[in-house]
C-alpha cells in the first residue's frame, strides 16, 4: 500500500504543480497517471507545440513546460505510478480514501486531487469486427516490453511516430515486421521516417501502402491478417497485429465514482477549493467544471493552488497557518534541500 | 450583423442545427461547433485544434470551395476512422464570408 498525504490522479501540468503547492504546506503527494510518462497531454499529445498563455513565458514548448514543472517540484520528492489508470475508490472507516489501479497497485490518502485533464488516455481502436477477440491474444495495442516480439513475426499499422518508432525498433529483434499505412506519406520525425526508408532499402522493413488492415484471422490466437492493397485483399501471416493509431482521452473509470458529472467534467465549489460533491475529494484542471470554466493551464495552477489549502485543513484539523511567500520563507524540499533569496547587503559606506 | 454567415451542421445524432458564425473572431468550424455544444465537450476539439486527433472530423455536403488540405490535415486523416472523400477536420476550416450557407455533418466519435 502506497500511502501519501495528496493522492494526485493525472501527472499533467495541473497535478505537477499540486506537488509544488502541497510541498509548500509540507504535505506529501503521490501522482497516478495513465501514460507511461509525466507531462499528460502536453507530453503525449504536443510536445514541440509552443504554448503563448503561461504567464511570465512569452513562448514555452509544452514539453520544456513538462520538464520545469518536474524540476519545480522535484525537492518535495513525489511518489509516481505511471503507465497505470486509476480505477476503483473507496471511503475508510478512518475517512481516508484507498484508490486501485487497473493493475491492482494500492493507494492510501486522506485527500484525492482529481486533475485527471480530458480522462485517461486508451488506444484508438480501429473499426475492424473481430478485433476484440483477439485483444492480448496477438493484438497489443500498446508495446509495453519490446522483448515480447523478439523472433515473432509482426504487423505494425499506423502512419505516425509509434508506428515509425516501433516498427525501426522491432526490426532489430523481430523475425520480420511489416507496416501498413494507408498513405504512402508518414507524419513523424523526419530521421524515423529515413530510417524506415533504409530499412526498408535494406529489407529489414516490410513496408505495405497505400494499404489497410481490413481483418484479423486465427484460432484461439492471432495466425494473419487481411490487407487490402489497392484493388488486392490478401491475407499476410502474422503472430501479432499492433495497431498504432495515437491516444484518445476517456473520462473513465472515475465517471463511477459517484462525483456529479457534467458536460463530461466533474463539478466542484468553485467558490471555495474545488472540492467535489464527496469531501476530501477534489477536482482540478480541465477535468472540472463549474460557472465560467476555461480549460487553461494557467487556471489549472490557481485550482491547484487554493485546493491545497483545503487539504491542508482535512490533513490537520484545527492546526494554524497562514499563506507564506516563497520569496520570504524559502522553499524547503523533503530532499533537506533549502532554497532562499540571498540577505540583503547591509554595510557601512565611509 | 453582417459579419456573420449562415452555416447548416448536422450533429452526431442526424439532427440538423442552422447557426450563425462569426467571421471576425477568427473561429474555425470545431469551434463553432464548441460554442453553440453542438457535440459534449471532452469529444471534440480534444487537442485543441492542432490536427493531431481527428475528433472534430465532419464531412462536407455543401460544394462550396474551402482552404486547401494541408500535410498536417491529410497526415491525420488518413490515420482517422470512419473517413469518406469528403472529409475534412473542422479544426482546420475557418469561417470566412466566403463559406456563407456550408454544410456539414459530425462524423462518428471513435
Amino acid at each position: 500500500m502506497i500511502k501519501t498525504d495528496i493522492l494526485i490522479i493525472g501527472a499533467g501540468p495541473t497535478g505537477l504543480f499540486t506537488v509544488f503547492e502541497a510541498g509548500l504546506l509540507k504535505l506529501k503527494c503521490h501522482l497516478i497517471d495513465a501514460l507511461p510518462q509525466p507531462g499528460g497531454q502536453c507530453s503525449e499529445i504536443y510536445p514541440k507545440k509552443p504554448i503563448y498563455d503561461i504567464p511570465a513565458y512569452p513562448e514555452i514548448l509544452a514539453g520544456d513546460l513538462t520538464d520545469k514543472l518536474l524540476e519545480q517540484c522535484k525537492q518535495f520528492e513525489p511518489g509516481f505510478t505511471l503507465g497505470e489508470r486509476a480505477d476503483t475508490i473507496e471511503k475508510q472507516e478512518d475517512g481516508t480514501f484507498i484508490v486501485t489501479t487497473n493493475k491492482g497497485t494500492k493507494h492510501q490518502a486522506p485527500v484525492v486531487a482529481i486533475a485527471g485533464g480530458l480522462g485517461s488516455f486508451e488506444p484508438r481502436k480501429p473499426l475492424i469486427d473481430n478485433l476484440g477477440d483477439y485483444e492480448d491474444k496477438g493484438v497489443e495495442y500498446i508495446i509495453k516490453n519490446p522483448e515480447f516480439y523478439t523472433d515473432k513475426t509482426v504487423v505494425i499499422a499506423g502512419g505516425g511516430d509509434s508506428a515509425l518508432d516501433w516498427s525501426i525498433y522491432l526490426s532489430a529483434i523481430a523475425k520480420e515486421v511489416t507496416l501498413i499505412h494507408r498513405r504512402n506519406e508518414f507524419r513523424g520525425h523526419l530521421d524515423s521516417v529515413e530510417k524506415v526508408q533504409e530499412l526498408k532499402d535494406q529489407g529489414k522493413i516490410n513496408l505495405i501502402t497505400p494499404a489497410e488492415v481490413i481483418g484479423v484471422e486465427g484460432n484461439g490466437k492471432v495466425e494473419a491478417v487481411v490487407v487490402k492493397h489497392g484493388a488486392n485483399t490478401f491475407k499476410k501471416e502474422c503472430d501479432h497485429f499492433v495497431p498504432l493509431f495515437g491516444l484518445s482521452p476517456k473520462l473513465g473509470p472515475i465517471a463511477n465514482w459517484g462525483l456529479e458529472i457534467e458536460k463530461n467534467a466533474i463539478k466542484v465549489n468553485n467558490a471555495l477549493d474545488y472540492q467535489t460533491n464527496i469531501p476530501g475529494i477534489f477536482a482540478i484542471g480541465d477535468v472540472n467544471t463549474y460557472p465560467g470554466k476555461l480549460k487553461l493551464i494557467l487556471c489549472g495552477f490557481h485550482e491547484a493552488t487554493l485546493m491545497c489549502q483545503s487539504a491542508y485543513q482535512i490533513i490537520n484539523p484545527g492546526k494554524r497557518y497562514v499563506m507564506k511567500y516563497t520569496t520570504v520563507a524559502g522553499v524547503d524540499g523533503f530532499d533537506g534541500t533549502r532554497k532562499e533569496a540571498p540577505k540583503a547587503v547591509v554595510k557601512k559606506i565611509e | 450583423m453582417e459579419q456573420d454567415i449562415q452555416i447548416k451542421i448536422t450533429d452526431r445524432e442526424g439532427i440538423t442545427h442552422e447557426v450563425l458564425a462569426p467571421t471576425d473572431m477568427a473561429m474555425n468550424l470545431m469551434e463553432v461547433v464548441r460554442s453553440y455544444e453542438l457535440a459534449p465537450e471532452g469529444t471534440i476539439g480534444i487537442c485543441g485544434g492542432m490536427a493531431m486527433c481527428a475528433s472534430c472530423q465532419c464531412y462536407v455536403i455543401s460544394d462550396h470551395e474551402l482552404p486547401e488540405m494541408q500535410d498536417d490535415e491529410e497526415a491525420m486523416l488518413s490515420e482517422a476512422f470512419y473517413v469518406e472523400d469528403n472529409s475534412r477536420l473542422g479544426c482546420q476550416i475557418q469561417i470566412t464570408p466566403e463559406l456563407e450557407g456550408l454544410e456539414v455533418e459530425l462524423a462518428p466519435e471513435s
